[in-house]
């Protein structure tokens, strides 16, 4: 199986390669890119390796080599792939340089709405957005005869039609696998139900009516998913749906490809996608927004940022996008939004909108305590006011070590 | 041998403990007293995030980190005392939880949580793993030396491979509807998860590490049966000692140093369980000692690692390795001493 896989895969890059205009110039300086290595990253260095001497390193670890690479002086890479949370520590530590100037010269096909400004000047340039969002068995709901769940509390009702009925092994799925997944399932919760995370003087506001909320919400949810969900993450949960084991989960709109992949899954083309259900009446998608792009190291010359910049718009051109227009919700001219991208377009449009994730050095540290505090509460061994002044006060702990609180 | 050929032997290996053990071992006991910190600064930015049609723009107050001259985020380093090992220990909590009669609330701290199961696991393997290794040793030297090879061949394969690979692959025979859960679920007609509560995980982490280690111990006391002096062994049945009362009487005692010695080896080796962890995504469940130092020292999505308290985890877990292994120690000492006034 594996073999037919491999040879399926050869047989699609090749089409994907022919399918492309071959790169448009030949490049000459070496150029080196360390990015993430889901699939919208593979198209986008695929592109960008035609016009040569370039290597890509599509690595899931990339964001703990990210920052110390970039450090080294020269950097270690010329391009990182960064997303708006792993931003944060090349943008604190000046280790990415401004592009107003590489823009003016070579971006004429960038729309402003990809440029990400800080204070005006440009330091990063995004290629899609990412979202977690409802996706959901179409046909399930249709012989069941349930609507669209547009909220939290409709999902539940939907899930309690579904479990009665048996027709999954468990209508929902989720990424709560403890630590980075589960606590981005409150990161997405919580703002959901109005709260804030940080007060102005940087301790944290989740000890509040709104994370109480939000970890009731979380745990209503476990009557309806499989009882190892604390292990489970976004691949997990894709392939639960690709087996036909789940009817629902909130999840990102990156693996929305995989679901009509025949080769992987057994329910192509029965999954549709919804905006993010909203956690209360009148409240903005219970989710948060993800942008995905690329920055320049700041400690390389001019030449080579020229050089890197350059090939990084050839490798994020229309040509690339419409060979592979379903592997993400590019931000890049020529996107022809399909089926599959319905949901995060519907997410990121909502009135209310969800808030987009925040690149804060508190934000990193309030994510490690939530990964680390809410598996207690969600297996029952503390109640959920304890786990929110647990959270708070190893919020406090990490922050007073690094410095952002006094 | 002379002092010199001694040394010659002996000093790049000196060289390398000094380089690879001492010197970061110090510098984690200095480290576990210090904090280093970034000098902070609040400043206004204005920050524009796509949307999918525009963009976004937020005027927020950030907390950022100063540059220095030299292009380097300024830090700090202060001493603190013992702060840090209070943040790891939280004896605070300890104290209150002992004082109101809620014992179970100390396991709430990670701490307290991550070194219940470290000693647990570290107790409850060592017998096993001696047992078992025992057992097979046993069984190994009474059978026909025609069959001995493969034998001894199929016992040490858990011990070849790879911790991660090994516990990863329990992980994968046995989570959702593995084969193995599959098949139990058959057997007993019921939903089987056993990855969904802390005792079914442990008690699959049990049988992985002593399913692992035991050839270990097989191998070394396989060779220790080969020397049992067989003078003693054949007085012993014409006195009419049962198999039981020989095993018990003759073999053992013979066995003992290297019963110590494997015991020493396994102390160390169990008390810093992290393989497991990892390979079976227990954390929500069941957390050890060092998984909890490299927790500390993972860098989250901002870059923060928390060394000051991973310094002080680990200075802990090094403490509670010396305590493990004093017993065992001055039993060798003893027999050490012993040995030479004979």
């Amino acid at each position: 199986m594996t073999l037919k896989r491999l040879a399926l895969a050869g047989a699609i890059s090749v089409m994907g390669s022919s399918a492309f205009a071959a790169c448009s110039y030949e490049n000459t300086t070496e150029i080196k890119m360390l990015s993430a290595g889901f699939e919208a990253w593979k198209a986008v260095a695929d592109a960008m390796s035609e016009c040569g001497n370039f290597k890509a390193e599509l690595d899931q670890e990339f964001r703990t080599k990210q920052p110390a690479a970039f450090e080294a002086n020269p950097s270690l890479y010329h391009l990182g792939g960064v997303s708006n949370g792993t931003v944060t520590p090349l943008l604190n530590a000046k280790t990415i340089r401004p592009l107003d100037d590489l823009v003016a010269k070579y971006g004429a096909n960038l729309s402003p709405n990809q440029l990400i400004r800080i204070d005006g000047k440009i330091m990063a340039v995004a290629m899609m957005v990412n979202t977690q969002h409802l996706m959901y068995r179409e046909d399930i709901l249709a012989d069941l005869d349930i609507a669209t769940p547009t909220s939290w509390d409709e999902v539940y009702a939907a899930a309690a039609k579904i479990k009665d009925a048996g027709v999954v092994d468990y209508p929902l799925g989720a990424t709560m696998k403890s630590g980075w997944n589960l606590a981005q399932e409150f990161v997405n919760m919580y703002p959901g139900f109005g709260g804030a995370l940080f007060k102005n003087d940087n301790t944290t506001g989740v000890n509040s009516d709104a994370g109480l909320k939000a970890l009731e919400t979380m745990k209503a949810g476990l009557a309806f998913m499989d009882p190892e969900v604390l292990v489970s993450d976004s691949t997990y949960v894709q392939q639960q749906f690709q087996q036909g084991k789940i009817a629902m989960a909130n999840l990102w709109a990156s693996r929305a490809a995989a679901m009509n992949d025949e080769a992987e899954s057994q329910v192509a083309g029965k999954i549709k996608m919804a905006a993010a259900p909203t956690a209360m009446a009148g409240g903005a998608p219970a989710t948060t927004l993800w942008w995905d792009g690329i920055v320049v190291a700041a400690n390389i010359t001019d030449a080579e940022a020229d050089a890197a910049f350059k090939l990084a718009m050839e490798g994020m051109d229309s040509d690339m996008v419409q060979a592979n227009n379903d592997a993400a919700i590019w931000l890049v001219q020529g996107f022809q939004p399909g089926p599959l991208s319905q949901g995060a377009i519907a997410t990121a449009t909502a009135n209310p909108a969800p808030p987009a994730y925040p690149s804060t050095t508190q934000m990193g540290l309030l994510h490690t305590v939530l990964g680390n505090e809410i598996p207690a509460f969600l297996t029952g061994e503390r109640d959920a006011a304890a786990t929110l002044v647990a959270i708070e006060e190893a919020y406090t702990t990490a922050a007073k070590e690094a410095g952002v609180l006094k | 041998m002379n002092f010199k050929t001694f040394f010659a032997f002996v000093a790049p290996s000196v060289f390398m403990m000094i380089l690879f053990i001492a010197l970061p071992l110090v510098s984690v006991f200095i480290q576990s007293f210090q904090i280093t910190q970034p000098v902070m600064q609040q400043l206004e930015v204005e920050t524009c995030t796509p949307g999918f049609i525009t963009q976004t723009c937020v005027t927020e107050l950030k907390t950022l980190p100063v540059i220095g001259e030299d292009g380097k985020i300024q830090t700090t380093t202060e001493w603190v005392g013992l702060q840090s090992y209070r943040n790891v220990l939280q004896m605070d909590k300890v104290w209150q939880a002992l004082s109101s009669g809620r014992l179970a609330d100390i396991l709430q701290i990670d701490f307290w949580k991550a070194l219940r199961f470290t000693l647990m696991f570290t107790l409850l393997t060592l017998p096993l793993v001696i047992g078992v290794g025992l057992l097979i040793a046993l069984a190994v030297n009474n059978a026909a030396r025609a069959v001995r090879g493969p034998v001894i061949f199929v016992s040490l394969l858990p011990f070849i491979i790879t911790p991660v690979i090994g516990s990863l692959s329990i992980y994968w025979l046995f989570v959702g509807d593995g084969i193995l859960t599959a098949m139990m679920e058959q057997w007993s007609g019921t939903n089987i998860s056993m990855f969904a509560q802390s005792w079914t995980i442990e008690l699959l982490m049990y049988f992985y590490r002593v399913w692992h280690v035991a050839p270990f111990a097989f191998v070394i006391f396989y060779a220790g049966l080969q020397t049992v002096n067989m003078d003693t062994l054949e007085s012993a049945v014409i006195d009419g000692a049962s198999r039981w009362e020989r095993l018990r009487h003759v073999i053992i005692p013979h066995l003992m140093p290297l019963i110590v010695f494997i015991a020493l080896i396994h102390l160390m080796d169990c008390y810093r369980v992290f393989d497991e962890i990892i390979g079976f995504r227990s954390q929500a469940h069941v957390i050890s000692l060092q998984w909890l130092t490299v927790d500390f020292l993972t860098p989250d999505d901002a870059g923060n690692r928390a060394i000051a308290r991973a310094s002080a985890s680990a200075m802990l877990t090094m403490i509670g390795i010396v305590f493990l292994l004093i017993l065992p120690l001055r039993r060798t000492w003893r027999d050490h001493k012993g040995s030479a006034h004979s």
